[in-house]
């Protein structure tokens, strides 16, 4: 494939990837925005991928090969914390018994 | 492993992340949709482990285990209250990490033969701003929020002029990149002034606004691994990135929504800064004394009441008395008092943040009042117990215009028979503003830390 046609398809899946971020999340109670601010910060950091293909590179120099280490260090930083806290944040929402109404005591 | 190959199990990766994200819109679901998206993350390491082969193997090894262990430590030593400055921190390394990858690339295709496409060369640019930007504001967010630096607005004359500066000579360096200047050091520029541009964005930004900033710095490091992604033609990093950067966005709205402002007010407004007319007049209704109360009035109060809500807010959260309020609320119960909470959508410092916290402490959910279904309920109210609350319930949004906070939803606890303050000191909340609640003759201030406060209600409330 040419360049050019690699890049109207690489504009192609951005657009269509704008459009459904917006969608998938179009209704979130209040309770869950930072859980979910958390969720999508875990998820970008797919950047490792990236900083895996850099400090992968055959015959890289020292500089490549000190920013990729840096960026491999940064990106699983983003990777392990982000899903982490995310979970932590969510484990308090596990479900329990439903609450006894005191109704009686009230009275 | 085949192009085809990789890209079809970078697709699984990509559903994966698709379902994290309607999961995480579901209280029921958001636990697993959080498991999804981190069993499609893993999926995408090892391809890509398998994909780069033995070169360098042994460096991915290690770089993942400094930052992979470094995570792990930091997300699980944090307490509960601290979950924001986390947030901002991790997602501050990912721009880190998007700005290095471009950084990295540059170097790589500039002393090939043949020019560098133009397409290439603005996604690098791109990434490398953005990055760097949501890098270097996530970092001040983070130390603002931990408390390293102030938390008030910074602000002096000519501030954005200075902003703007630093921004256009960034954007100036990666133009002449584009343009055919084959220089790394433009990129440096780049990179070098856009640090100094996100430092000095969020500093004049106050902590009550930092959630939002901080939402909004992730949806930037999302487009930041989006434009990674078109660097090295990789549709993993374009989809999720990009997924990233459209739902951050969606939702830094929405929280700006819930506390009815707009992202132009929060990121320019200086909040905090209070104007000269609501200094006018809250120093005019301030003329009023403040009442303090005992702990023994208080639970006098509390016990002879028929209903009473609390009001939680940050104070409780880093005092960590979520668990001793729970306590108060049962003693109370069991004296035939009506106990809920009321929750402000920003109370605490996020949204949701402290439904969380309530949660940890098992109070029961039909006991939690949002804000809409809370405040017709004060003027039947004979108590409302403000616990570290302060912002979300000044009655100057709803009077003050000259107010920072002027229209922003409150909780109307002034509709309540008493409302009692459990506050540390007179100091000013978060966002630096007055409080003309604390001088109403309504209200009882009860000083001193919030935990300690409630204990002594406990003891208190027990022995009648």
């Amino acid at each position: 494939m040419s360049h050019g046609t690699i890049l109207v398809f690489e504009v192609t899946i951005l657009v269509l990837a704008l459009f459904l971020g917006i969608e998938v999340i179009s209704k979130v109670p209040t309770l869950l925005h930072t859980p979910l601010m958390s969720g999508t910060n875990a998820i970008h950091g797919i950047v490792i991928v990236g900083a895996m293909i850099v400090l992968g590179l055959p015959g890289k120099d020292t500089f490549t090969w000190i920013v990729g280490f840096a960026a491999v260090v940064l990106a699983s930083a983003n990777v392990v914390g982000g899903f982490v806290v995310t979970d932590r944040m969510l484990e308090m929402f596990k479900k329990r018994e439903p609450p006894k109404r005191k109704e009686d005591e009230s009275a | 492993m085949s192009t085809n190959v990789t890209n079809l199990l970078y697709l699984i990766t990509i559903v994966s992340f698709i379902l994290a994200l309607k999961f995480l819109s579901d209280p029921a679901r958001a636990r697993r949709g959080n498991q999804i998206g981190a069993v499609g993350m893993l999926l995408a390491i090892v391809v890509t482990w398998i994909d780069v082969g033995t070169t360098s193997w042994w460096a991915i090894a290690i770089a993942m285990a400094i930052g992979g262990g470094f995570g792990a430590v930091a997300a699980r030593k944090v307490k509960m209250t601290a979950m924001p400055q986390m947030v901002a921190l991790f997602n501050g390394v990912g721009g880190g990490a998007a700005m290095l990858i471009a950084l990295a690339e540059l170097h790589r295709i500039l002393p090939e033969p043949g020019k560098p496409t133009a397409d290439i060369l603005i996604a690098i640019v791109l990434s490398a701003l953005i990055g760097s930007i949501s890098f270097a504001g996530s970092m001040v967010a983070f130390a603002k929020l931990q408390e390293l630096i102030g938390g008030r607005p910074i602000t002096y004359t000519g501030q954005q002029f200075v902003n703007g500066a630093f921004f256009i000579a960034a954007v100036a360096a990666g133009v002449a990149l584009v343009a055919g200047v084959q220089d790394e050091w433009l990129l440096w520029v780049t990179i070098g002034a856009s640090l100094a541009f996100g430092v000095l964005f969020v500093l004049p930004i106050g902590g009550a606004d930092m959630p939002v900033v901080i939402s909004l710095l992730n949806a930037f490091t999302g487009l930041a691994v989006a434009a990674g992604g078109f660097e090295l033609e990789n549709n993993v990093l374009i989809v999720a990135g990009m997924l990233v950067g459209a739902s951050g966005t969606l939702l830094t709205m929405m929280m700006g929504r819930a506390m009815n402002r707009s992202i132009a007010n929060v990121l320019f407004g200086a909040f905090g800064q209070v104007s000269a007319s609501a200094a006018a007049v809250a120093a005019g209704d301030g003329g009023g004394t403040v009442r303090s109360a005992t702990a023994e009035d208080v639970a006098v109060m509390l016990a002879y009441a028929h209903k009473v809500v609390f009001v939680p807010g940050y104070g409780l959260a880093v005092a960590q008395a979520q668990h001793d309020v729970r306590q108060l609320a049962d003693l109370l119960e069991a004296k035939g008092v009506e106990v809920t909470y009321a929750i402000h959508p920003v109370a605490g410092r996020m949204p949701g943040h402290m439904n969380v916290l309530l949660a940890e402490a098992n109070v029961p959910y039909p006991q939690l009042k949002e804000m809409d279904d809370a405040n017709p309920e004060f003027s039947r109210t004979d108590v409302a117990v403000v616990v570290g609350a302060n912002d979300v319930v000044n009655p100057d949004a709803r009077n003050n215009q000259g107010s920072p906070i002027y229209g922003m939803p409150i909780l109307d606890v002034d509709d309540a028979q008493t409302v009692v303050v459990l506050k540390r000191s007179m100091n000013p909340g978060f966002a630096g503003i007055e409080n003309p609640l604390f001088y109403n003759p309504k209200t009882v201030m009860l000083f001193g830390d919030a935990k300690s406060s409630i204990e002594k209600l406990i003891a208190d409330v027990k022995t009648l």
